[in-house]
Parts: structure tokens; sequence; C-alpha cells
């Protein structure tokens, strides 16, 4: 009985006695969900475009936002670091383009897919031998980001909210407000979703399947550079970053791999659901439960409806 | 010249399916089975304690994960967890009944790890690909999780490490601090061997061709009478064996104790890239990946400071570390592009080539 009033009951007293509690817990859901969001976007985009399933979204993060960072200590200015970067992003994706995806055209995904294992591994290197493994700072203040807190009265106690967390949950939107016009307005917009409908069509009617890819590895680094300056900028810039990227698996699994709307809401469900599960039930089970509940939420959910909420329905044709 | 099967009549259906059906096979296969014992014998012991015992460990963990990745094309990125699960049940095991010989402990606790994989395997019945590698990854985290926070797996101690107690075979320690390197790579060498030889004859007969038909196609498979759940569940509980015993191997006989990061995603990853180097849907190529992976970095750490050392750099262990990551992945690139199917494959040519030798065809 005990541990069904602990379960069952507890925590939502808790909930109700302590809103303001609960409102705090909820806002560094939605934060952390914002990022996890912007990583799963860089995942969907490559993988409506081309079916990659991209593992290196991960570390291609973490290397943007390395990047940026090591240019600035190197003594570029940060705008100009900004500017190189991207630049880097774009060279990246070319070299990508070239030298993995070109050669491994009409394999299985799943070859594909291990080929983003290989780059993870080799950026990870990489990276490391050029800005080192310890973790950085991030440049946030020559960026102009803001920063300090602000308490605001609410519901009767004190939530506080770290200004750089409204500035990521704006850029974000921004960001994905760019990219569904850019998406749905443009040219190449409209070849990137012709690609994702079908390679076969898209390439009969004229569109460069080399020159697509580029661009949406291209696009994907830009996304994945403005998640590791808001990343790095709420803690710091290292390796680690990389494994908490993999959380943008499970986000995937609930929003479909293919729906940049799922991936959004997915990355807000799992964001609130995790911060709310650690705080309200973790201490039952010993606490720590963040680094698996999520994937726990996407299994139980992958049993009862693999596609998704937002995804395709799956039909196998033989 | 020498590789030819000329001469050698197979006069029965049995001579006619042998695992090793050609003369020299067979001859190869004993002299490179005795020349393992023998280093046994040759008292180097960095050669055994830091390159065959982990060679052999990963090798089994490898041929673990090639069951269910290579044969039954069922992804899987929790391959450190179910190790894990190897370890820690053997350690419950070990200490609850010291009387029982550590063998049947080691050997056992891989039935532990086979149950908590069938149980993360469930969904693979409703998924695949990357979904079930999302699925997997869960079990990757909660039993990582569940080793660092459940204090009952580690009996309770204070600093949440288990190490293998002293055990002895006849009399002579195999495992614990007394126990030398030729013990325990006798030991390692000789469970290795064994359960290779199992999973040859599993993947050869009619479990392992089942396991086949589901990852070609498993709708045809199902058509054809093979019940999926079952099969797939199987392969699962097969693959968390080998991946348990290799793990309870890798703590008690290589390591000496351990804590629960050793079992972390990362090894999950290593496994991933030795079944991939070496040759999916290959017993050989899980043996080449694991030597390739494993052992690349104590070549380069010992071939990098030579090659250097004339031009007057020296280079820190730091940065070989990093180089193995950087080399690791173009490898992977590499042998993807490349060949496919991995080390095994050039093997396999390399040998067509030298029976039809001198002839192109």
């Amino acid at each position: 009985m005990d541990i069904l009033y602990k379960i069952f009951l507890e925590p939502f007293a808790l909930m109700a006695s302590a809103p303001d509690l609960l409102l705090q817990t909820l806002w560094e859901g939605l934060v952390s969900g914002v990022l996890y969001a912007l990583i799963a976007l860089g995942f969907v985009l490559i993988f409506k475009a081309s079916g990659v399933f991209n593992f290196a979204q991960g570390i291609m993060v973490v290397f943007a936002a390395l990047t940026l960072v090591g240019l600035h200590e190197k003594g570029v200015p940060a705008f100009l670091a900004l500017i190189l970067t991207i630049g880097v992003m774009f060279v990246l994706a070319f070299a990508v383009e070239r030298i993995v995806l070109k050669p491994l055209v009409n394999q299985p995904d799943i070859i594909l897919f291990m080929a983003t294992f290989g780059l993870t591994y080799f950026l990870i290197g990489f990276g490391e031998l050029i800005f080192g493994g310890n973790p950085k700072q991030m440049i946030s203040r020559e960026l102009f980001l803001p920063q300090g807190s602000t308490d605001l009265q609410l519901l009767g106690g004190l939530v506080r909210v770290q200004h750089i967390d409204i500035a990521a949950a704006v850029i974000a939107s921004l960001m994905i407000a760019a990219l569904a016009v850019f998406f749905s307005k443009t040219r190449i917009g409209r070849a990137l979703r012709a690609v994702a409908d079908s390679h076969k069509a898209a390439l009969s009617v004229g569109i460069s399947l080399d020159q697509i890819w580029v661009i949406v590895w291209f696009t994907a680094g830009i996304v994945a550079l403005v998640t590791g300056i808001m990343w790095g900028a709420r803690s710091d810039v290292s390796f680690a970053l990389q494994i908490i990227a993999l959380k943008a698996l499970p986000v995937l699994i609930l929003g479909g791999f293919t729906s940049i709307p799922g991936a959004i809401v997915g990355g807000l469900i799992i964001g609130v659901g995790e911060k709310i599960g650690e705080f309200y039930w973790g201490p039952l089970i010993g606490g720590g439960i963040e680094t698996w509940l999520a994937y726990m939420i996407a299994l139980l959910f992958l049993l009862y409806r693999p596609q998704g909420l937002f995804g395709e329905k799956i039909i196998e044709r033989v | 010249m020498f590789y030819r099967e000329a001469g050698q009549y197979k006069t029965s259906y049995a001579a006619d399916m042998a695992v090793f059906p050609l003369r020299q096979d067979r001859i190869g296969l004993a002299i490179i089975i005795a020349a393992a014992y023998g280093l046994a014998f040759t008292k180097n012991d960095f050669l055994l304690q830091a390159v065959m015992i982990p060679f052999l460990v990963f090798s089994l963990a490898a041929i673990g994960l090639n069951l269910l990745t290579g044969y039954a094309g069922l992804l899987s990125l929790g391959t450190g967890g179910f190790m894990g699960v190897g370890a820690y049940a053997c350690y419950k095991l070990m200490t609850a009944f010291p009387e029982v010989n550590v063998l049947i402990w080691i050997l056992t606790s891989g039935f532990f790890a086979a149950g908590i994989g069938v149980l993360f395997g469930l969904p693979s019945l409703r998924i695949k690909g990357f979904y079930l590698a999302v699925a997997t990854l869960a079990a990757q985290f909660f039993l990582q999780w569940a080793f660092n926070r459940v204090p009952w797996l580690v009996n309770y101690n204070v600093s949440g490490a288990i190490e293998a107690p002293l055990r002895t075979l006849f009399g002579v320690p195999i495992m614990g601090p007394t126990a030398t390197p030729e013990v325990r790579y006798l030991v390692v060498l000789t469970l290795v061997i064994f359960l290779t030889w199992i999973a040859s004859n599993i993947v050869r007969g009619r479990i392992g061709r089942e396991w086949m038909a589901i990852r070609d196609m498993d709708i045809a498979a199902e058509l054809m009478g093979i019940k999926l759940l079952p099969t797939k569940l199987l392969a699962f509980a097969v693959s968390s064996y080998y991946c348990g015993v290799a793990g309870a191997m890798l703590v008690f006989l290589w390591y000496g104790g351990a804590e629960y990061t050793v079992f972390d995603i990362n090894q999950s990853f290593f496994t991933l890239f030795m079944i991939i180097i070496g040759g999916l849907g290959s017993l050989i190529g899980s043996f080449f990946g694991a030597a390739l992976i494993y052992m690349m970095p104590i070549g380069l750490g010992m071939l990098l400071p030579a090659i250097l050392a004339p031009f007057g750099l020296s280079i820190g262990s730091e940065t070989i570390e990093h180089l193995r990551f950087l080399i690791v992945g173009a490898l992977i690139i590499f042998f993807l592009i490349v060949e496919p199917h991995g080390l095994a494959r050039l093997w396999q040519i390399g040998k067509q080539k030298l029976r039809v030798w001198p002839f192109p065809y």
C-alpha cells in the first residue's frame, strides 16, 4: 500500500500543494525539450531528403560549437568566427556528400546508417585532435546572447527563468519558421520536398541529387550550429553533449521520422516528461532516471504506435 | 598450389556437409588452435594479458552481436548492457554460492543476460531497423543505470565496484589476484573455442537458417511457416547469452574488477564496429573485426612514437586515443564503401583465388 501511495498519490499531492514548483519543472522541461527538438530537427531534415538516418547529428552539434569557440580562442572576432564556422559546416556537408554518401548510393539503409556511425567517430577523433578534449566555455557574451535570470512572482512562489532559455526558445521558433518558409516557398525547398517524396521522380524532372544532398547536410549543419550555441550557453561545450544528443532518437520515435512538427512536439513531450518524472517519481527508485526515462517512454510508445505521432503510416509491400 | 581440393572425394553426405570440407582447412584450423594454446607457454605476460585475453573476450561479444545483427538482421545497440548483466549475474552467483565451480557460474550467467535480452527483444516483432536500435538503446541506458543505482547488485559494496574473488580449478587459481595470465588465458581460450563451435553449429542448422530467412525478408519467411516472434526472441536470447558470458569473462578473467562504466554505450558501439569491419553474418569475421578494432590502438601506440621519434616529435597517449577514434571512423567508412561485407569477404575471396591459382577462374 505504501508504495502505491508513493507512486499514485504523493507526487500529485506535491504538485497541487506547490504549483510554483510544478511550473518551474515544466519550464525546465520545455527548455530542454526545445534543445532536443532542435537536434531532432537536424535528423529529420536529412532523413526526409536522403533517407539517411544521420547518427552524426549529435557530434555535428558538438563539432560546430567547438569550431566556433576554438576559432574565437585563436583570436578571431566572434561574428567572423560565426561566419567561418558556417563555412566549415558547408565544407563538411560537401565532403560528406562526396566522400561518404556518393559511393554508397543504392546501398541498403542500414549500411548508410553505419556509415554515419563511422562519420561520428571520425568527427570525435578529429575534433579532439584539433580542439582538445576539455570542456570549453561558450562565447555567449561576445555573441550578444542574454545572460542572468529573472524571478517571476507566480502562483504564490518564485519561478526562476534564465534569459538564455527565453532566447533559445525564440531563436528556435524563428529558425523553424524560416525553415518552413524555405521548404514551402523557395525553389530549392520545393526540390528538397520532391527528393523526399521520390528520388527517381526528382531525378527525372532534372533535380540534381548531389546538389540537394549538399544543401540538406549544410542546412542540418546550420541547425547543429544553432543548437550547439544554445546548448553550450546553458552548460558548456564538451563531447559529453554527444551522448545527450542521442536523446533525439526517442524524440524522433515519438514524433515520427519524417515530420518536422513531430520533432518539435516530440521534443517538448520528452523534455517535460523526463523532468517531471525525475522530479516527482525519481526519488522513489534512487534518482538519475533521466538517463533512460525518455527511451522507456519511446519504447512503450513504439509498441502502441510504431509510426509515431505524426509519421506516415508504415505500409509494407512485398 | 598446396590449397587444392583435387583428390579429396566426398563419399557421404556427412562429408559433403562438413564445416570444413577441405583437408587443408582442417589442418590450418588445427595449427591455429595448437598455436593459440602454445602461446600460453611463451610466458609473455604482456602478450597474454594485454592482447590475447581481451581479443578473445571481445571476439566472443562480437560473435554474440553478430548472431543477432548479422544473422537475424536485428540491429542492437545494447551489447554493453547485456554484457554487464552477465558480469553482475556472475558476481552475484559466485558470491552467493562460493562452493560451486566458477566456470559453471560463468556459463550460467549468460542465461540471465539471455532473459533480459528476451525482455528487451519483445518490441522486435512490431518494429525493426532504426526503431529497434532505439529500443535496444533503452536497454543499454536502463541497465547501466541499474548497475550504478541498485546496491544489491554489488553486494552493498561501498565502492560500487565488483571484484573477482579468488577461485580455483583443480587447485590452480583461475580467478582473483593470484591467478596468472597464462591460466586465465587458457580458460578464456577454451571457453571461446567451445562457444564458437556451438555458434557455428547453431548458424548452420535449422535455427540459423530461420534467422537468415528473417533477415533477408521477414514477410517471405513468415509465409514459409517460420514463426517470427519465437525465432526473433531466440536470436535475442542466444545473442545476449554470448554477450553475457563475454561480459563475465571481461570482468573476472581480464580486468579482475570493474565498475558500471565499463559497460557504457561505447562498449556497444565498438562491438558493433567490430562486426561491421569484420563482416556481418560471419563468425570468422567477428574474430577479424575484434582483432582490428582492439589491436589497432595498441599497434598505433607502439608504432606512431617509433615513426615520429626520428623527426624529434613526441606523441602523447591522449593523441593516440584521439587518433584511434579518427582512424576507426575512417576505417568504417572505408570498409563500407570498398567492401560492405567486411574482412570476412576479403578472406573468402583470397581463399577462392588461392584455390584456382594460377588461373583466374
